[in-house]
């Protein structure tokens, strides 16, 4: 990179690292805004008289004698049993994450290793199914899951989640499978291995890097649904994005704004972490639908 | 492989697949095509003193018996599609014969749910899909060009508004450009009007919305453009420089060029979630100014009532339009695969 050539003018590099700080502050300063503001009174956070009492705290102040306040989380953990719904999300996540990467990787699997001309097939009708939005299907399952008496329970909406999942899974791992050298599971199954045990002794243990990758997909799939989980789930079994967005129904009073405010930030922080640890992953998750295809 | 080791391995998937998406589609169809029994009335005569009157009243217990016996309603055909609520062909031929000139005909098309929804989302779809192509480019071109020190940095943020839920994205996005927050401050003290609500104005929440549609998935487009441009021959680069390319039209003939596949692939994968929008109208409680198909179906799904044949009435629409929407992708894969075999 470092020819000289390639230096650039002084304007264009200050142009340059000033609209790349822009964007930095478009992205983060919303959520470390929404942040500082979990920790004050609602009058301070959408305040009338004067904006910049949402940094000061003035009323925070008055009310709370300080100038930062749990209240907020203590209505909503507390008072408004968030949760409740925390530990929904926990159980849905990891069911789901599980299940679909074990689906998943048997039939992306499948798909790289088998030449034949419907793996080609099956891959588009993936896509087709990728494309079409979860909550048109939604209204399919209404009437049969009424029906057998299984809606509003935590396994229904897990294996719906999985089902949806699946297209978006199966090209992933499918690309990263590809990517595994054929060589590998030949020469086991020459050494007299049955295809599975080729897969189990041979594939499994290189295969990580690009199951953890679709599993964090799988997992942001999962956490931040809103369409699937909000209509299949009963109010008892709400996960955290429909129990915030009923706050927003039901509490819209004075004060209890602030219970959304701290539920919105206790629900973004989890994924905070996991930009912060999982960063390449993501990153080369994404990229590897778009490079190879 | 083998046809029967094959089939173990995808029967898992492929059956959850067919058994919760296809099947599914299915039923949405069928769905469509069936309206909820009517309730069964029955005459009673009430003989009083003064004489006798008869009374119409709904019999419970027969409805239950009917809607209990045939859950899914009545056969109605393509009546659902036809009402008022989804194709509105009665109303759209009274207003076309109606009205003089055409603003008089997409206003009055306007009050029609299903074309206010799809004047909607084709809005959002056909603005935020380029803007956030540009976008992404501008802010990958960028990065690039900054110290290697700062660009994990960089990525980090940059990922933030993509992964976190759509939901909550939007609502901490409404939160700011309440009149009463931060945002909303500034653009009434940039209109200089300290009464501007963009809550209560349409054309300002749509273009909240467009601007959240851009603000989301940018970070999309950037970090596959980031990742294109690692792969940039240097020599190519090199061999513009010398030619005397300016820096504009290194970039302009050089590196979108070699960026078009994925441009391409981006351009793709968002016009499919920009179709669906959904999140950001429930978030910035925006319905009363914008709706989306997906917001209609998700509205007459929920509440007490549960229309849903309405709703699947609506899916069906949409799974249509998306089918337009991939409809190119499909053609030209399907011939890319004719000239390899």
């Amino acid at each position: 990179m470092a020819s000289k050539a390639q230096n650039m003018p002084l304007g264009l590099k200050i142009a340059t690292y000033s609209f790349v700080a822009i964007w930095v502050i478009m992205a983060a300063f919303p959520f470390l805004w929404t942040a500082w503001g979990s920790f004050k009174v609602e009058l301070d956070f959408f305040s009338i008289s004067n904006w910049t009492n949402a940094i000061t705290g003035e009323r925070t102040q008055l009310t709370h004698g300080s100038r930062f306040t749990g209240a907020g989380y203590e209505g909503a953990w507390v008072q408004e049993e968030f949760w409740r719904a925390t530990i929904n999300t926990s159980i849905i996540c990891v069911f789901v994450v599980c299940t679909s990467l074990t689906l998943g990787t048997l039939g992306g699997y499948a798909l790289s290793r088998s030449g034949f001309r419907y793996t080609f097939w099956l891959l588009i009708i993936a896509l087709i199914f990728r494309a079409l939005p979860p909550i048109t299907l939604v209204a399919g399952y209404m009437l049969p899951f009424f029906e057998w008496n299984v809606w509003g329970i935590l396994p229904t909406a897990i294996i719906v989640l999985v089902a949806m999942n699946q297209p978006f899974t199966l090209w992933m791992l499918h690309s990263f499978f590809q990517n595994i050298p054929k060589e590998l599971d030949e020469s086991a199954k020459v050494d007299g291995c049955t295809q599975f045990q080729a897969f189990r002794f041979v594939i499994v243990p290189v295969m990580w890097p690009g199951v953890i990758t679709t599993g964090l997909f799988s997992f942001l799939l999962a956490y931040n649904d809103f369409a699937v989980t909000s209509m299949l789930l009963s109010e008892s079994n709400r996960t955290m994005v429909p129990a915030i967005a009923a706050f927003l129904g039901t509490t819209y009073t004075e004060g209890q704004v602030m219970f959304a405010v701290a539920a919105v930030v206790s629900a973004t922080a989890p994924l905070f972490v996991l930009v912060l640890i999982f960063q390449r992953q993501i990153v080369s998750g994404l990229t590897a639908g778009a490079v190879k295809g | 492989m083998k046809h029967r080791t094959f089939f173990w391995f995808f029967l898992p998937t492929g059956f959850a697949m067919f058994l919760f998406i296809a099947l599914p589609i299915v039923s949405v169809v069928t769905q469509s095509l069936f309206a909820p029994h009517e309730a069964v009335f029955v005459e009673v005569e009430n003989c009083g003193p003064f004489g006798c009157t008869t009374e119409t009243t709904i019999d419970q217990d027969a409805t239950r018996a009917v809607r209990d016996a045939n859950p899914i309603g009545r056969f109605v055909g393509l009546d659902i599609y036809l009402d008022r609520g989804h194709l509105a062909i009665n109303e759209v031929r009274e207003a076309w014969a109606t009205s003089e000139n055409w603003g008089q005909f997409r206003n009055a098309l306007g009050n029609l749910p299903f074309y206010r929804a799809m004047a909607f989302t084709l809005t959002y779809t056909f603005f935020v899909t380029p803007a956030l192509i540009l976008l992404g480019l501008l802010i990958a071109l960028a990065v690039n060009a900054v110290t290697q020190r700062l660009k994990g940095l960089v990525i980090f943020f940059s990922l933030l508004p993509f992964t976190v839920t759509p939901l909550i994205g939007s609502l901490v996005l409404f939160w700011m450009i309440d009149s009463r927050g931060i945002l909303g401050n500034v653009v009434s003290y940039l209109a200089g009007d300290p009464d501007l609500s963009i809550k209560a104005s349409t054309p300002l929440m749509w273009a909240a919305i467009i601007i959240w549609g851009i603000w989301h998935s940018a970070p999309f487009a950037f970090v596959v453009f980031y990742a294109g441009l690692q792969t940039l021959p240097k020599d190519q680069l090199e061999a513009a420089q010398i030619d005397g390319a300016s820096r504009f039209q290194q970039v302009r003939f050089v590196i979108i060029p070699h960026l078009m596949p994925l441009v391409t692939f981006v351009a793709l994968i968002m016009l499919m979630d920009n179709f669906r929008v959904f999140e950001p109208i429930v978030g910035f409680s925006a319905s009363a100014h914008a709706t989306s198909l997906s917001w209609i179906i998700f509205n007459d799904m929920g509440g007490e009532t549960r229309q849903l044949s309405a709703a699947a009435a609506t899916s069906v629409l949409t799974i249509i339009g998306v089918a337009f929407l991939l409809s190119p992708v499909l053609v030209r894969t399907w011939r890319d695969f004719k000239v390899k075999s």
